[in-house]
């Protein structure tokens, strides 16, 4: 037997199709985009008894009504394409719900195999699935697996090669519930109506199917309702929250993240650049060349590279604690809180990321409910202080509050999340008024994630960040460099006179009342919107210290160096402070700019993003400058 | 009483759902005329609601929990 086979995955949200889609394919996946809409699209390919295998994840949703352009998806996906196989999978610890998509698909005429997953926690809650019953009482095939016990998947492998769905069809008692769902489609013409009826008509057939082929055990309380007694009811929830992010943000900056951080740095801005440098002299290469490879290239590059382990330790802790259902909480207890900022409880997860990388942070927005939700969060996401803004604030609070510095660069988060919050506000009132938030959660059990399935979301949202490196700041860099040493005559040797001052000097001139007009700070200000990484590189590179570190564990040093060059007279702390504030809230770089057009819908938007936020961080950044000035400082 | 005035560890029984724009939804993940309900907790600042249905969890807040009529058992 040889030959190819296709499969499609659905399945309600949190029944664990995700692991066995990850677990089957591995690294093998492709995600992309369903095509007009901003939902993830993946296939994956496995190789198994001589067949090749493609698979694909279909959204998880709970029903098929084509209501929402996940629900459009899976049932357009399934009545157009011929797939040979389609896999509903079953959480059998909610059977009782999951089966409702299962009728609905199965009304549609679909072939299904069953998939009842999680059997081991069916069995911890006492819930006995009769497998032989439930076939016959459907008609359709019936699978058992646990997602993350290598057999069971090496089992619905073989079945997906030898099954043939010929043999199977709908069972009798299945066409009568086919047949009464066509007379109430075909008699009922109000819309509403017809489709209240038909809900009650499946949960009338799966009340049947229970009573036939489910027994349910009374088991004590489960261990999630005791862990959510802890880490979701009252006044300790909170607590516990900061807690854990605490202990997040620690392993990010603190344990793993920044050792592995300083690793790469040391290894890229030392040894790499050190070997480049040399061989490139020994070469002969001309001296231009030289400044291009390394002043421009692997210097911005470089910078890039160090944050790569902090955006993924971030984004690794933040997937692992959705594996574990532990983020439905954390939207469950904290919104109240967002609401009250315009926001929803299942803004957290995405807004969180932001602390690391605004493009996943913006992208994170498609889980959200409703579109006014989504944009809200979306125009959110920018304020906050992501991972290359940290540098920005840490340098600037080395270098004019030495004594100070972890409070300045706390405040600096703060002025992020309460800047996000007074904007969101505004927005909710004006741009984004009608549409009423609704937050419908399911609360899944507490579960042990799947790291395949931890690595993988990891990795696709931190891939990004790469990506950039290798791209927009690369050629950003190459620019940058070409206008500092070159102006209309040729090369220059006094930066002075470079292009990149009479560009810089512009743009500083728009700063004159916020304390830091100069065209050494300007030239910071058009690099930071290529990437914000590249403002306290620029600085370096103006400033004559060309080999700045851009991390923030080695500002003190930095700060004692650069204190030395114009940059100590060219600031007051004061102005730095302006400077700081401006950078925290200024139009966010291109790539997340490109992101916020690609999933707000259209190009309007991402000029308003840019435009708007320019305008807002103007402004406070003027309040900031002018009433410390009024107030002595 | 509506589910919005169910108490902490109360079983109720849901008699019906107001029109909005969620009834569909809500019906659709298993909650019907009939369906037994049990009130769970509530987060610290005592909304949104967790209650628990047909053998899962499900957090609504007391606003939409207000269009769902019930009794309690």
């Amino acid at each position: 037997m040889s030959g190819s086979l296709s499969v499609a995955l659905t399945g309600n949200p949190n029944t664990g199709k995700s692991t066995i889609f990850n677990e089957l394919t591995g690294a093998r996946q492709k995600i992309g985009n369903w095509p007009g809409v901003t939902v993830d699209k993946k296939v994956g390919y496995v190789r198994h008894n001589d067949k090749d295998i493609m698979i694909v994840d279909l959204p998880g949703t709970y029903s098929v009504n084509a209501r929402s352009p996940e629900e459009r998806i899976v049932i357009d996906y399934l009545m157009e394409n011929h797939t040979d196989l389609v896999v509903d999978v079953v959480d059998s610890s909610n059977i009782e719900r999951n089966l409702f998509l299962t009728l609905q698909l199965l009304e549609k005429g679909i072939p299904l195999i069953i998939d009842l997953n999680m059997q081991d926690e069916a069995k911890k809650r006492g819930i006995k699935i009769d497998v032989k019953k439930l076939e016959k009482f459907l008609g359709f095939p019936v699978l058992l697996t646990v997602a993350r016990d290598g057999s069971s998947l090496k089992n619905m492998l073989n079945v997906f090669t030898s099954i043939s769905m010929e043999g199977y069809g709908p069972s009798e008692k299945l066409q009568d519930h086919i047949a009464k769902a066509k007379e109430i489609e075909s008699t009922v013409t109000d819309e509403k109506a017809r489709q209240e009826q038909l809900i009650e008509l499946r949960y009338a057939f799966i009340d049947e199917i229970l009573r036939e082929s489910v027994t349910f055990s009374h088991v004590g309380t489960t261990t999630s309702e005791k862990i959510d007694h802890v880490l979701a009811n009252g006044i300790l929830a909170i607590p516990a929250f900061l807690l854990i992010m605490y202990a997040v943000f620690q392993i990010t900056f603190e344990w793993i993240g920044q050792p592995i951080a300083d690793f790469v740095d040391e290894l890229v801005n030392d040894q790499f650049l050190g070997w480049a440098s040399e061989t490139l002299a020994d070469a002969g290469v001309a001296d231009w060349m030289q400044s291009l490879v390394c002043d421009g290239i692997i210097g911005g590059v470089g910078s890039v590279i160090t944050f790569v382990p902090l955006i993924f330790i971030l984004f690794f802790c933040l997937s692992f604690l959705d594996g574990t259902g532990y983020m439905a909480r954390v939207a469950f207890i904290m919104d109240p809180i967002m609401r009250r900022c315009g926001l929803t409880g299942k803004g957290v997860m995405p807004l969180m990321m932001g602390f690391g990388c605004g493009v996943p942070s913006i992208m994170g927005a498609r889980a959200l409910d409703t579109e006014k939700d989504r944009m809200l969060s979306i125009m959110a996401a920018p304020f906050l202080t992501c991972g290359a803004k940290l540098p920005i604030m840490a340098l600037f609070a080395a270098m004019f509050f030495p004594d100070d510095a972890a409070n300045v660069v706390f405040a600096m988060y703060v002025v992020g999340v309460v800047m996000a919050i007074v904007s969101t506000k505004l927005l909710s009132h004006t741009t984004f008024k009608d549409d009423n938030s609704t937050f419908l959660l399911e609360l899944p059990p507490y579960r042990m994630p799947d790291m395949k399935t931890v690595l993988l979301e990891t990795w696709d949202k931190g891939k990004g960040y790469l990506v950039k490196a290798g791209t927009i700041i690369f050629l950003g860099c190459v620019i940058l460099w070409f206008l500092s040493a070159f102006n209309s005559e040729g090369m220059v040797e006094d930066l002075n006179d470079s292009f990149l001052a009479s560009i810089g000097s512009v743009i500083g001139s728009l700063f004159v009342f916020q304390g830091f007009g100069n065209w050494e700070a300007g030239a910071a200000v058009l690099s930071g919107v290529l990437a914000k990484e590249s403002v306290v590189s620029t600085i370096g590179i103006l400033y004559g210290m060309p080999d700045i570190s851009a991390e923030a564990e080695d500002a003190v040093e930095t700060a004692e160096a650069m204190l030395g060059t114009g940059m100590g007279s060219a600031f007051t702390p004061l102005s730095a402070i302006a400077f700081m504030v401006f950078s925290q809230l200024y139009t966010p770089c291109v790539t997340a700019l490109g992101t916020i057009k690609k999933e707000a819908g259209g190009f309007k938007w991402m000029v308003f993003a840019a435009v708007y936020m320019f305008v807002l961080a103007w402004v406070v950044s003027l309040l900031v400058y002018q009433i410390g000035s009024l107030l002595g400082f | 009483m509506t589910l919005k005035d169910g108490k902490t560890g109360m079983t109720l029984r849901v008699d019906s759902i107001g029109e909005s724009g969620l009834k569909e939804r809500l019906m659709t993940m298993g909650m019907l005329p009939g369906t037994k309900i049990k009130v769970l907790r509530s987060a610290p600042l005592g909304d949104p609601i967790a209650i628990g249905l047909r053998s899962y969890n499900l957090a609504i807040r007391r606003k939409d929990a207000e269009q769902i009529q019930v009794t309690a058992i």
